[in-house]
């Protein structure tokens, strides 16, 4: 008999149909309809309001009736929580059943109601059963805890389940202890409290059940030894040996989660042979990981990635291994190709580079081109090997495949980069190859390499000029080469042509650019070499720093912590657990009571899609920018001479790779105190800026309105504090963008020009788009208005911490440099997108964490509804519902708006709640930046009002 | 930390099974998780671990199915892989075949088995012979309650008791896949011998059995001469039946088997073999409209041993026109589907070489872009009875039951060709 015909009913009236069928007294129609339901339940539609005939069918002798009507309440008692009380007798019998079956599956489907009201009587039963004399049912209502825990932590504690659920670490069965062990270590970590801690007593019990649990279960307590920390060396000795058998076993997870154990207990072992013994021993389970299925091999390839960047001796004969097989799936081959760069050594480095050489003539194009950079990655960190790398290389050029050569090219410029001076004779056989270049990265690593060699080079100012052809559609990356190779060529052959040359570069970049790190780049050499071009010979060509291949190798204190991860996703991703898991709870009352009045839609709906998988591991140096946030822009104030007299040479970096080019933190530096628009040719050195302001650079942000304006400018600066500017402005939102709206009042007796402006760092990463303030000169005693147009840079974003104003830094020909704080108003990053719907709300709401969750007295009385509204959405924050509460006065708004932070948006939510008896509102607002609710707090006097 | 959900997918990711363990994923997840494994592919940056907004998918793809897991937090992503796999070997079990089809026909049994499996997403209990003693299909419903067996929960956790049979036999096959790669210049890169010991009991009760191999490691813990039959095993895997406490011990491989058919034990060893089956591929280039290739294949084993269904795929141009072929055994064919020729050999005795030439031509205009990359590696499958290439050899294998029966063991020796590739010139 085939069930898929459950599926086949698409019917009107069909709902209607089932609910005669379930109250049907038949009991074989019942059990149809049943499963009729289920199967509707599956393909997604909503079948909820057959609920309480569902539920009627329970009480039943009919195992798989009973199971079917188990699987409907689990995935609808949320949507019907009074209702789903019916039930609640039924699973108390059940959970008396003779049956330990049905007693184990009375329970583990009561854990799995998620409904506070059921919750309650549930304790009494898991109570019993983890007490029962049947092991099946001890097993599941161990697991039980840890669901009951997720629901409602103080009932468990409370209720004194965690001391029962630790005496079952003792308990006869190994399966039991197995899942008390998993229980015990969700609730571990999900608390933050110190509920298991692994002691020698329950360690001993742990390995005893290991030799007899199933393959799960030894995962489990594998899991939970990877946290212990040893006494001492005998200690780890002896876990080591009581775990390394399981080295030997067939299930790959229990092997990694073994692997894991010693790993850790490895450092604590002082027995210098043994530990050599032991890494001896880990060798070939580890191997034969790669026999496993593709999905397991990638994990373990991924895991096997981080034992050898820690001990590279384990698998250091093993390279052969591997060696990518022809079928092998894309995603595996690229971890091969990780751990061979790894593995590689002089011994073996002819073998690699055949291979490499092989998979450089494969199909996949991503796939040659990274095995074209493993050559190159080999040659930079193996120095006897260097040679034949670049051979290989060569070689691999004669091809004259297009990617493959440009892929070439870059890597060999990494070669220069760290052999100085060693292989230029190439160089005549890349330039054969000028033509087919036509990727940036290829290109302005050429262009570096011809003005770094220019000497060498007989020609290389008609290689260049080559490339000056084009100069105005090149990329970025190309441009800012191609400014830097000319300089270079022009030091060192001074001739007539390279002068040509420089001149043109460096006009076309000054003038035609909108990019300000080539203008700028542009001015500081134009800077350099009309005033000293001796000066600019040390820095431009200044002995470069040598580089290294550790550009995919992790942090110590990181890779420890991966180690201790092994088979976990973290060890799978590289990145810290934090990184990627969003912890997310259902049980959010009150968006919860506001589901069922407003919208139809059921269901969770998980956190929305302002989450992001958090870029690469920035580790502890997110943290330490926060000390040099006042530093940063401090340092503008500091009048430094901008004559570039023996800088410490920071040479210009050639590419964008390692070591780092100097951070943006310099850029306000460079701009303020560098340079002059005015000029076109190298200007005299600029006025120092005066000792503006330097007494309290971040005064209060002044509050003043700007009366003589009328406008809703406030005022900035004073006269007295500006040395006779004053300014008046404010961050708005005009035509879908952010924009800053300056009023100058110029209170000096001269005029004043060159007015340009910065931001220091804020949440919102706001920068002006462009440095220059357009608003002229100013004359005596008159003023001016600008609206400077604002964009949102990552680098500008400053930590969640940081004070939520913003800093700002204007400067003028005249006058130097003032700063003031503004404030940062939240609509200005408002977008209009910003409306959601009901469900979409209510699902994100409870889908956020707790934690994220402020709230907030506000002593405002809100205004008549239609003009909240209106101000609301002017502001692009959207009034989605309005609700009366029953019973009281009170009345809640539910508003949503969307705010542009950078990388992604942010849905914001917010509640919230006031009474017309009594004076100020509540306010509650959940997102996944917290961070962001004083913003949202800050701006809604104006708003609700 | 455990899993959230599994879900069972067509191709078009419309679920047919959704079993929510943890409340905290939407059921929406598998509309994202096919956008994302599409956009993916696009860009060939797939993997069977995906991260997007906060939930992790795990997957396998089988037949026209995806199997799911969906977390939010940092969970074994290992032994979900191996539980999915698992999972579908369960289905596989109660199913025959597990494909859509088998799916929605069975539906009802597939959740009573997902409810069985995992619970509150750690894995339970994936045994299929002991999960169809008490979830049965409705061939098999029994009048009687049913009652979870013993071995859910016992230390043996893989049998029952009380199993019976007339006749008490063990088969025993030691299977070995050799795994060979050779470069293009004819150097062997890499070889290694992949083997198994694949069992069938028919055993009654609880029979405790001792297996015993000619393992150099235990030869010489015994002091034994070994007489240059022994042989060493680089890693050893083994079924959870078997003691690995004991092993680490004293080598002594001890256990209580399953009944029916299961893996024992998979051993590994990467000793350099000579290649059993040698291929060499030389292509000549007269034109371009005539291109040859002469192709040698050269069995290099004892003459008693003879290797059967030999098969030798020789990748050809994807544009090869009418090729033409002449061997000196066995049949050769075209087969454009693969682009390559398929040579079988019924036969082929130990110490012996046999030829085949084949002729064919290329379009005379070249297509645009000179077709980069190289051809794919000849590729030989065969297989060789009573013949193992690492010359394991089961000494005994004794079974002892309490009732005392005699039980008779069958064991049988062969070896495959796993991956074994030669690279093309």
């Amino acid at each position: 008999m085939s069930d898929s015909k459950y599926f086949a009913t698409t019917k009107k009236g069909e709902i209607h149909e089932f609910k005669e069928d379930l109250r049907s007294l038949d009991r074989s129609k019942k059990k149809e309809a049943v499963k009729k339901v289920i199967a509707a339940m599956t393909v997604g539609k909503d079948v909820s309001m057959l609920f309480p005939d569902v539920v009627n069918c329970m009480q039943t002798d009919d195992l798989e009736l009973k199971k079917l009507v188990y699987l409907y309440l689990i995935n609808y008692a949320k949507t019907q929580p009074d209702l789903a009380i019916m039930g609640v007798n039924t699973f108390v019998k059940d959970s008396q059943d003779p049956n330990p079956l049905i007693r184990a599956l009375a329970v583990r489907t009561m854990g799995c109601i998620r409904v506070d009201k059921i919750t309650e009587y549930l304790c009494d039963p898991l109570q019993r059963c983890l007490k029962d004399d049947d092991p099946y049912v001890r097993k599941t209502a161990a697991v039980c805890v840890a669901k009951l825990y997720d629901i409602n932590s103080e009932l468990v504690e409370d209720r004194g389940f965690l001391d029962i659920l630790k005496d079952l670490l003792a308990d006869s069965n190994p399966m039991v202890v197995a899942n008390a062990v998993a229980a015990l270590s969700e609730i571990h970590e999900v608390s933050g409290k110190d509920v298991f801690q692994i002691t020698s007593n329950s360690l001993f019990k742990l390995l005893r059940a290991l030799n007899e649990c199933t393959e799960w279960g030894q995962v489990f307590i594998l899991d939970s030894l990877a946290a212990y920390q040893a006494k001492d060396s005998k200690d780890a000795e002896s876990i080591v040996e009581r775990v390394s058998p399981r080295l030997q076993h067939a299930n790959c997870a229990v092997v990694l989660s073994a692997v894991k154990v010693i790993m850790k207990q490895l450092d604590l072992i002082q027995d210098d042979a043994l530990v050599r013994q032991l890494q001896k021993k880990m060798a070939p389970p580890l191997v034969t990981l790669l026999s496993a299925e593709p999905e397991i091999q990638y994990v373990a390839l991924r895991n096997i990635n981080l034992i050898v960047q820690k001990a590279p001796q384990i698998l250091s004969h093993e390279v052969k291994v591997f060696f990518c097989k022809y079928n092998d799936p894309i995603y595996v081959k690229m971890e091969k190709l990780e751990i061979m760069i790894r593995l590689a050594s002089d011994k073996n480095i002819d073998q690699v580079l055949l291979e490499f050489k092989e998979y450089a003539t494969e199909v996949d194009v991503d796939f040659v081109r990274r095995a074209v950079r493993a050559i190159g990655r080999c040659a930079v960190s193996i120095e006897k090997a260097a040679e034949r790398c670049i051979n290989v290389l060569l070689e691999l050029i004669q091809t004259k495949v297009n990617y493959v050569v440009q892929e070439a090219i870059i890597v060999i410029k990494d070669i220069f980069r760290r052999y100085p001076n060693r292989y230029e004779s190439i160089i005549a056989t890349l330039c054969e190859n000028l033509d087919t270049l036509d990727e940036p990265e290829a290109k302005a690593s050429m262009i570096w390499i011809i003005g770094e060699y220019a000497e060498r080079i007989d020609n290389a100012d008609e290689l260049l000029e080559q490339f000056l052809e084009t100069f105005p559609e090149e990329t970025a990356l190309v441009q800012l080469q191609l400014v830097t190779a000319a300089v270079k060529l022009f030091l060192k052959k001074p001739t007539e042509k390279p002068q040509q040359m420089i001149q043109l570069v460096l006009t076309y970049a000054t003038q035609e650019t909108d990019n300000p790190d080539l203008r700028d780049r542009a001015y500081i050499y134009w800077r350099l070499l009309s005033t000293d071009p001796d000066a600019a010979k040390e820095v431009v060509l200044a002995e470069k720093p040598v580089i290294m291949d550790n550009t995919t190798s992790l942090e110590p204190s990181l890779l420890t912590l991966l180690l201790g991860q092994l088979g976990n996703l973290a060890s799978v991703y590289h990145k810290p657990p934090e990184a990627f898991v969003t912890r997310s709870r259902m049980a959010v009352q009150r968006a919860e009571d506001l589901a069922p009045a407003s919208f139809e839609e059921e269901g969770p709906i998980s956190a929305g899609a302002s989450e992001a998988m958090p870029g690469p591991v920035a580790g502890p140096e997110v943290q330490s920018h926060q000390p040099d946030l006042l530093g940063d822009l401090l340092d503008v104030g500091e009048p430094t001479p901008p004559a570039p007299v023996a800088p410490t040479p920071t040479p210009p970096q050639p590419t964008a790779r390692p070591p780092a080019p100097p951070t943006s933190n310099g850029n306000l530096q460079e701009l303020l105190g560098g340079l002059d628009i005015n000029a076109g040719a190298p200007p005299p050195a600029p006025v120092a800026p005066q000792q503006a302001g330097q007494a309290d650079p971040f005064g209060s942000p002044a509050v003043r309105q700007d009366q003589a304006g009328g406008s809703s400018l406030r005022q900035l600066l004073t006269a007295d504090r500006g040395k006779g500017l004053s300014i008046f402005g404010t961050v708005a939102r005009v035509g879908g963008q952010p924009v800053y709206q300056l009023r100058f009042q110029n209170e000096t007796a001269q005029p004043l020009d060159g007015f340009m402006i910065q931001f220091n760092k804020n949440t919102f990463g706001l920068a002006p788009a462009n440095q220059a303030v357009n608003v002229g000169v100013i004359g005596p005693r008159s003023s001016g208005s600008a609206s400077v147009p604002l964009v949102q840079n990552p680098a500008m974003v400053s930590p969640a911490q940081a004070p939520p104003t913003l800093q700002v830094a204007i400067r003028n020909n005249q006058l130097g440099v003032a700063y003031f704080n503004d404030s940062l108003p939240l609509p200005a990053i408002l977008v209009e997108d910003g409306k959601i719907e009901g469900s979409v709300f209510v699902g994100s709401w409870k889908s956020l964490p707790e934690a994220n969750e402020v709230t907030q007295q506000l002593p405002i009385n809100i205004g008549s509804l239609e003009s909240v509204r209106a101000r609301l959405a002017a502001a692009n924050l959207f009034v989605m519902a309005h609700k009366q509460v029953a019973q009281t006065n009170e009345e809640v708004l539910y508003i949503t708006g969307k705010a542009a932070t950078v990388d992604t948006p942010t849905q914001l939510l917010l509640e919230v709640r006031y009474s017309k008896a009594i004076p100020g509102i509540k306010a509650f607002t959940k997102s996944t930046r917290p961070d962001l609710a004083p913003f949202v707090f800050e701006a809604l006097p104006a708003l609700l009002t | 930390m455990a899993a959230s959900a599994v879900f069972i997918l067509d191709l078009k990711g419309r679920p047919i099974l959704i079993r929510d363990y943890r409340g905290d994923v939407s059921t929406k997840s598998a509309e994202r998780f096919i956008t994302k494994v599409n956009e993916l592919e696009e860009t060939g940056k797939v993997s069977p671990i995906i991260y997007d907004e906060g939930v992790t998918y795990i997957y396998i793809q089988y037949s026209n199915l995806y199997l799911l897991t969906v977390a939010r937090n940092n969970i074994n992503s290992a032994a979900i892989l191996l539980f999915l796999h698992k999972l579908r070997e369960v289905f596989s079990h109660y199913f025959r075949e597990l494909e859509e089809e088998s799916l929605r026909d069975n539906f009802v049994i597939a959740y009573e088995l997902l409810d069985e499996v995992m619970d509150f997403g750690y894995p339970q209990f994936t045994e299929a012979k002991i999960l169809s003693e008490y979830i049965k299909t409705d061939a098999y419903k029994m009048e009687v309650q049913a009652r979870p067996p013993m071995a859910v929960t016992n230390a043996v956790s893989w049998r029952s008791e009380g199993i019976r049979y007339k006749k008490n036999e063990v088969f025993l096959d030691v299977v070995e896949s050799v795994n060979l790669l050779v470069n293009s210049n004819g150097t062997v890169v890499r070889s290694e011998v992949v083997g198994a010991l694949k069992m069938r009991t028919f055993l009654s009760g609880m029979p405790e059995c001792k297996l015993g191999l000619n393992d150099k490691v235990l030869f010489e813990a015994q002091g034994r001469s070994a007489k240059g039959k022994a042989v060493e095993l680089e890693d050893m895997k083994f079924h959870q039946c078997v003691r690995l406490a004991r092993f680490e011990n004293d080598r002594t491989i001890s256990f209580i088997p399953p009944d029916g058919a299961f893996d024992l034990m998979n051993y590994r060893l990467s000793q350099n073999v000579k290649p059993l089956i040698w291929v060499e591929c030389t292509v000549e280039k007269h034109s371009r409209s005539r291109t040859e290739y002469l192709v040698k294949a050269r069995s290099q084993f004892k003459e008693r041993s003879s290797a059967t269904n030999v098969e030798i795929l020789l990748p050809l141009p994807s544009d090869a026109i009418t090729p033409t072929v002449r061997c000196s055994q066995g049949s050769a064919v075209y087969a454009p589907e693969k682009e390559a020729l398929l040579w079988k050999i019924k036969n082929f005795p130990g110490g012996r070489e046999f030829m085949l030439r084949c002729k064919f031509g290329l379009p005379s205009v070249e297509a645009e872009e000179e077709t980069q990359g190289r051809m794919p590696p000849v590729r030989v499958a065969f297989e060789i009875p009573y013949f193992t290439v690492s010359g394991i050899q089961v000494r005994y294998l004794k079974v002892i039951e309490k009732s005392g029966y005699q039980a008779l063991p069958w064991v049988r020796y062969i070896s495959t060709a796993g991956e074994y590739e030669i690279r093309m010139a």
